[in-house]
């Protein structure tokens, strides 16, 4: 690992050890001599020849000149942390190896119901109408003129952990808990543009809409949502992400991700629900006699411990155990920690800033001694709502519902260190 | 059921919405900031395309079962299957009676609770191809034969802006407000 960082990342994905050797070998070669260093000072850092993708570093970084500027930053090519595609539909962030709570907006998890539009921000309008004075459009520009309002918020999509309802499917964090990400959300107070526009007193659902090829569409309860729900156009300090609803988006912190509608094109106000297909056939609940339930907003409590987590492989020592809880009702007020498959708790640190309806960073130090052991996690909002064992969750809703499954998540260690996914 | 819901959810979330009225707000709007501008009856009729249970937005048009069967033969059955039971995208047909069961089907017959949200969602969303490509007569015929073939309504009977939104749907009271938190505290 020390000769790997200090003579350049592998060229990019086979995996190989005597292929990266041979590649290394070359580079070192080709920096010996005169014609390389030469090339190195001219040209910054060293692009290798025929194939290989990614930038060498030198030997010695401060014998060599860097890196220009460029226009728009790149992380470091010896970083590999990616989303993880679930389908043509979703891809999943990476939770397992990022720090602090801040999702980059690059490895924000992705739903999309028919692909990412392509628009372009000029012809972009948003039209609001039904039960309002007037109807209305607005540009982009007329939305970003307004006073902005912006916040930390988590998204999660309602199916965040649904392939968990009935087996330990997922293999690792990612894939366990890989469809929820937190943002900075910069934008227009629903409440803004409303007042602006101006509703009629009987107006108490709202139809937002967006532009994709699903044309997706959810109806809201106004009352719920009018003081909270942004427009946004930004995302952690620029425009939003294609993926993430470019040029504009509904936020409703604390919300189920389906309702915060990506490439906004139009709110309708009126009397009652909509009954869209999303909220009628899609996103409710089914119960054990055959009944479901409709209009579940809110994502509940609940943490998942990152490090060490599903897939990874640990030795005996110390082991800072790491991990994010979150809940949509507000704020993160205690995390606990079990290593004998929640016989016992610990209390772990909270790792600041601590904000509501944003994932929260927990610790716990720990020295593995090696045995064999069940690791889970369990947090409480400061609403008092504590995230449910498996057990007490399934025995309210049984294993159909698909949507909102909000567990303690269990993680087996081997006394091989090995770390894997398990229903405990 | 939905004035229940409307009700029900109203009450649980608390109002908070009479801002919107009142003396103080009209003066607000009347010095707002100024900023967008009415729209045109041709851009609120361009994308007003949502249809509510009460039929509001169904568009004039018909159709019938025996219609719309060539229709999902050759723009529907490569994603939902010849008799839109065998996939591999969504079923849309059978499933009566298997909701309560350990393999539940939701399908258009044994969970949708509304016709009327058939249109909307065939007409904004398929076929996954070519989203809103359908007219509406040929809307209407596909959701006749999909209602045929799931037993909701007979052959011949013909659907239109007057008739949907009187259709029964076997699911229709299938659907409760949502009671969480509903998990014990330990």
């Amino acid at each position: 690992m020390t000769k790997r960082l200090q003579e350049g990342g592998s060229s990019g994905g086979n995996g190989r050890p005597d292929a990266e050797s041979e590649s290394l070998l070359n580079r070192r070669s080709l920096l010996a001599g005169t014609a390389g260093l030469v090339s190195a000072m001219i040209m910054g850092p060293i692009r290798p020849s025929a194939g290989a993708t990614t930038t060498v570093s030198p030997e010695d970084p401060t014998l060599v000149p860097g890196a220009a500027p460029t226009a728009y930053g790149q992380r470091s090519a010896f970083e590999k942390a990616v989303r993880l595609p679930r389908s043509w539909w979703a891809s999943l962030t990476p939770v397992q190896d990022l720090h602090g709570i801040l999702t980059p907006s690059s490895l924000h998890f992705e739903r999309h119901h028919n692909g990412v539009p392509t628009i372009q921000p000029a012809h972009h309008r948003l039209l609001v109408h039904g039960m309002v004075d007037q109807p209305w459009t607005f540009t982009l520009d007329d939305l970003k003129r307004f006073p902005a309002v912006s916040r930390l918020a988590f998204i999660e999509c309602s199916g965040n952990s649904a392939i968990e309802w009935r087996e330990p499917t997922g293999q690792t964090a990612q894939q366990t808990h890989g469809l929820t990400s937190t943002s900075e959300w910069t934008g227009v107070a629903l409440k803004t543009l409303l007042r602006e526009v101006g509703i009629h007193p009987e107006a108490s659902w709202m139809l937002a809409e967006g532009s994709d090829a699903a044309a997706m569409t959810r109806s809201l309860p106004l009352a719920s949502i009018l003081e909270e729900a942004i427009l946004c156009y930004a995302q952690n300090g620029e425009p939003l992400r294609p993926e993430q609803g470019y040029p504009l988006r509904l936020l409703i912190p604390g919300w189920e991700g389906n309702t915060c509608i990506k490439w906004l094109r139009r709110l309708k106000l009126g009397r009652a629900p909509f009954m869209t297909r999303e909220e009628t056939s899609q996103y409710t609940d089914l119960m054990p006699d055959g009944t479901a339930r409709q209009f579940t907003m809110v994502m509940e409590a609940k943490s998942v411990i990152t490090s060490p987590s599903g897939g990874q492989h640990i030795q005996p020592g110390f082991l800072d155990i790491r991990g994010l809880a979150w809940s949509g009702r507000g704020r993160i007020a205690l995390v606990e920690v079990s290593m004998d498959g929640g016989r016992s708790w610990q209390q772990a640190a909270l790792q600041e800033p601590v904000m509501p309806k944003c994932h929260t960073r927990f610790h716990l130090p720990w020295r593995w001694n090696g045995e064999d052991m069940i690791l889970q996690s369990r947090c409480l909002d400061d609403t008092g709502y504590r995230q449910p064992d498996r057990a007490t969750l399934v025995a309210v809703r049984g294993v159909n519902s698909v949507y909102h499954y909000n567990a303690i998540q269990s993680w087996h260690i081997g006394a091989d260190g090995q770390v894997s996914n398990v229903h405990a | 059921m939905r004035n229940i819901l409307t009700v029900g959810l109203t009450t649980i979330l608390g109002a908070g919405i009479l801002w919107a009225s009142g003396a103080a707000d009209q003066q607000e709007r009347t010095h707002g900031y100024g900023l967008g501008r009415p729209a045109t009856d041709q851009e609120v009729q361009a994308w007003n395309i949502d249809v509510a249970p009460t039929g509001e937005g169904l568009p004039a048009g018909q159709g019938t079962a025996k219609q719309g069967a060539a229709l999902f033969a050759a723009r529907c059955a490569t994603c939902h299957g010849p008799t839109g039971q065998e996939g591999p995208m969504d079923r849309l047909v059978g499933g009566a009676g298997t909701l309560a069961s350990q393999q539940p089907i939701k399908t258009i017959g044994s969970y949708w609770p509304y016709a009327t949200t058939l249109y909307d969602y065939v007409h904004r969303a398929m076929p996954f191809p070519a989203p809103q490509s359908l007219s509406p007569d040929e809307i209407y015929s596909v959701v006749a034969w999909l209602l045929y073939r799931n037993g909701i309504i007979a052959e011949d009977t013909v659907l239109d802006a007057r008739s949907l939104p009187g259709i029964s749907m076997p699911n229709r009271r299938g659907f409760f407000p949502d009671p969480r938190p509903d998990v014990p505290k330990p």
